[in-house]
């Protein structure tokens, strides 16, 4: 079983929520829809659960047109947001309610129910009604009905935006557990890249309607294909610094940055297509910043401005009236605001942006 | 020195007084008229009113069973028929207005028109004039028709008035749903009906109920209408009463107080099974979600 969609649009009016999205979900595999708000996520799973008609495109569950079927005969599960619990009826009866649709057997329909509260711990809530239920146990109700039949594919929309940060974590964990078990076609929508990063088997980064980048968890960290994605995924956000190129000799470029400051550094080896006093960004991640005490020739001089202690690491933000630069140190490395020092932008660690956006990266 | 601070979500003893004399303010008329129901007639008619008087129920027997002035011997009213109709139209009326008003009500919840608001707002125009001024016209397609005088007639026309209200009121509930709930149902593979009937509905009971007591307070009283397009078969209370005004023997105070008292029986058991209801149903939006 797959999911496919083909060039898929939706528009409200004058407004492109989704627009031409190319995408293929494989057997088992869970992909997460990652964007900030309204990007059009939320939109795309409702088009392929058919809550949503497509303007253009194509959705293919198994290889198959559905454009035209309903969401009952899709045989999608799909768990909402806020949950969407039946209120007037008991946990039990919520988990049970997919498969009277389906026209299964009383005795069916209580082995099945028992088997899902045994997964999900619901066995002591079964007789409740959902107000009753704490937030986390309403999660997973959510997710005991979606799972609780055999449908084709899976999508959640923000599974766990209404968590604590504490259930969270946990229910991170029991969900990806299940999913692992049912080894069908998931598509998860968060605006939480923390979620999308320990999830997904490979993630979407959308903005404005458009699929920015798919690749894996850790390709989007490490190989952002734009600025958007270098700017969207890693928290403190990448150091994104403008500057001119000066020259390159293979990997080896020299930049010059505001302030009258020079470096040169080694970046992706495509830096060659680029001709001198071409403007680019370079973005480095807070983590991979070097400090040093002497002036270097891979790097700048800047200001401590602030310093946040996060525990075992500590955040400062450099300032010297130029750029702004994050780093994040290990919590032993001595930093005392206002103090002078020099940056290192260390071999293969910096990503280059055209002025289209796209990064300079040879295919490796 | 500084006010006490009151604890909060308590009232004082003083409130409480301010607001059950005005609470007595509003309902003395009531009490007043249930009082009359059992005066005798020179009671009912003291100056200065009495307060304190040896009840009677001769007033509630003469709803029903009245002496007749020429033979003097008693006779059965059709008080009773005028009761029933009464009810049955207006049940019958408020009923299908809200049949009617909650279908329309989902259409324009989530099925919205181009233009849906300004449909809306024709719907509500009916309710912006007087009755009075379209009573001719109706009065004559009543005739026209012949309509007039017949249950149907009254009982449509009723209808009619009531939707408007009804699809404003029951609108606004569905508004305040939740439609993923909606859309829950349709995933786990509920047809249209069966996401209107087994989840909207259920969840606006309470609203469906205050939209019902509202319309039925409004249509138990109406007098008007009743007046022109009910014959002798089909008249309401209210006309009938209106009829035991006046001739030769001067107003029957104990006795119109006593049609009052029985009138106001059904209405107050209605509203009295549905307030937990009622209140539910006038915050809907406020406390839920």
């Amino acid at each position: 079983m797959t999911i496919e969609l083909r060039n898929l649009t939706k528009r409200f009016g004058s407004l492109t929520a989704v627009d031409a999205v190319d995408m293929e979900v494989g057997d088992g595999e869970v992909l997460c829809l990652l964007g900030p708000s309204g990007c059009g996520k939320t939109t795309t799973l409702r088009m392929i659960a058919g809550l949503e008609f497509a303007t253009e495109g194509e959705v293919l569950l198994g290889g198959k047109r559905v454009n035209d079927l309903a969401p009952r005969d899709r045989n999608v599960a799909m768990s909402f947001q806020f949950y969407a619990l039946y209120p007037s009826l008991s946990v039990a009866d919520n988990l049970a309610y997919p498969l009277h649709a389906e026209k299964m057997s009383k005795s069916e329909i209580e082995r099945r129910v028992a088997q899902v509260a045994k997964t999900l711990q619901l066995d002591g809530i079964l007789h409740r009604t959902p107000s009753q239920l704490a937030e986390g146990e309403k999660q997973r109700v959510a997710v005991g009905r979606s799972i609780i039949r055999d449908p084709n594919c899976f999508l959640f929309d923000e599974p766990l935006s209404r968590l604590d940060v504490q259930l969270r974590e946990e229910m991170r964990g029991e969900i990806k557990e299940v999913l692992q078990d049912l080894s069908r076609p998931t598509v998860i929508v968060t605006h939480d890249q923390l979620e999308a990063l320990t999830m997904a088997d490979r993630i979407a980064v959308m903005r404005d309607g458009r699929i920015e980048q798919v690749d894996t968890p850790h390709n989007v960290f490490a190989r952002p294909a734009n600025l958007f994605v270098a700017g969207f995924i890693g928290t403190p956000q990448m150091n994104l610094l403008p500057a001119t190129l000066k020259g390159a000799q293979g990997q080896v470029a020299t930049f010059a940055v505001a302030g009258d400051q020079e470096m040169t550094i080694e970046v992706d080896r495509k830096i060659a297509t680029l001709a001198p006093g071409a403007q680019v960004t370079l973005g480095i991640r807070p983590r991979n910043i070097e400090l040093s005490a002497e002036p270097v020739a891979d790097g700048i001089a800047s200001k401590i401005d602030i310093v946040e202690p996060m525990g075992a690491e500590t955040l400062a933000h450099l300032n010297d009236g130029h750029h702004d630069l994050r780093l994040v140190t290990d919590w032993r490395v001595p930093l005392t605001e206002g103090d002078r020092l020099h940056v290192r932008f260390p071999p293969g660690a910096t990503h280059v942006f055209a002025e289209d956006e796209q990064a300079l990266r040879s295919a490796s | 020195m500084a006010r006490k601070y009151r604890e909060i979500g308590k009232a004082g003893w003083g409130y409480t007084a301010i607001t059950s004399v005005v609470g007595f303010i509003y309902f003395f008329p009531v009490f007043w008229i249930i009082l009359t129901a059992f005066k005798t007639r020179t009671d009912a008619l003291a100056v200065p009113p009495k307060l304190f008087f040896t009840p009677t129920l001769e007033n509630f027997q003469s709803v029903f069973f009245r002496a007749s002035i020429t033979t003097g011997t008693s006779q059965a009213t059709d008080m009773g028929l005028y009761f029933f109709n009464s009810i049955f139209i207006a049940f019958t009326s408020v009923g299908l207005a809200l049949i009617v008003g909650t279908l329309a009500a989902y259409a324009f919840s989530r099925y919205p028109l181009k233009g849906n608001d300004t449909y809306l707002f024709i719907i509500l125009t009916t309710r912006m004039m007087p009755p009075i001024v379209v009573i001719i016209p109706i009065f004559l397609m009543f005739r026209l028709s012949g309509l007039a005088g017949s249950y149907w007639g009254i009982i449509l026309l009723y209808t009619a008035f009531n939707i408007p209200f009804s699809v404003w009121l029951v609108k606004s509930f569905f508004d305040e749903l939740n439609p993923e709930i909606e859309d829950a149902a349709r995933m786990d593979g509920a047809t249209e009906r069966r996401v209107f009937f087994n989840f909207c509905i259920p969840q606006i009971l309470a609203g469906l109920s205050a939209t019902f007591v509202f319309g039925l307070i409004l249509t138990w009283n109406e007098f008007l209408f009743a007046l022109l397009l009910t014959g002798v078969e089909t008249r309401t209370v209210p006309v009938a009463m209106a009829r035991t005004l006046g001739g030769e023997v001067g107003v029957d105070y104990g006795l119109l107080a006593a049609i009052v008292t029985l009138f106001l029986i059904p209405i107050f058991f209605v509203t009295f099974l549905l307030q937990n209801q009622l209140l539910r149903g006038v915050t809907f939006g406020t406390v839920k979600k």
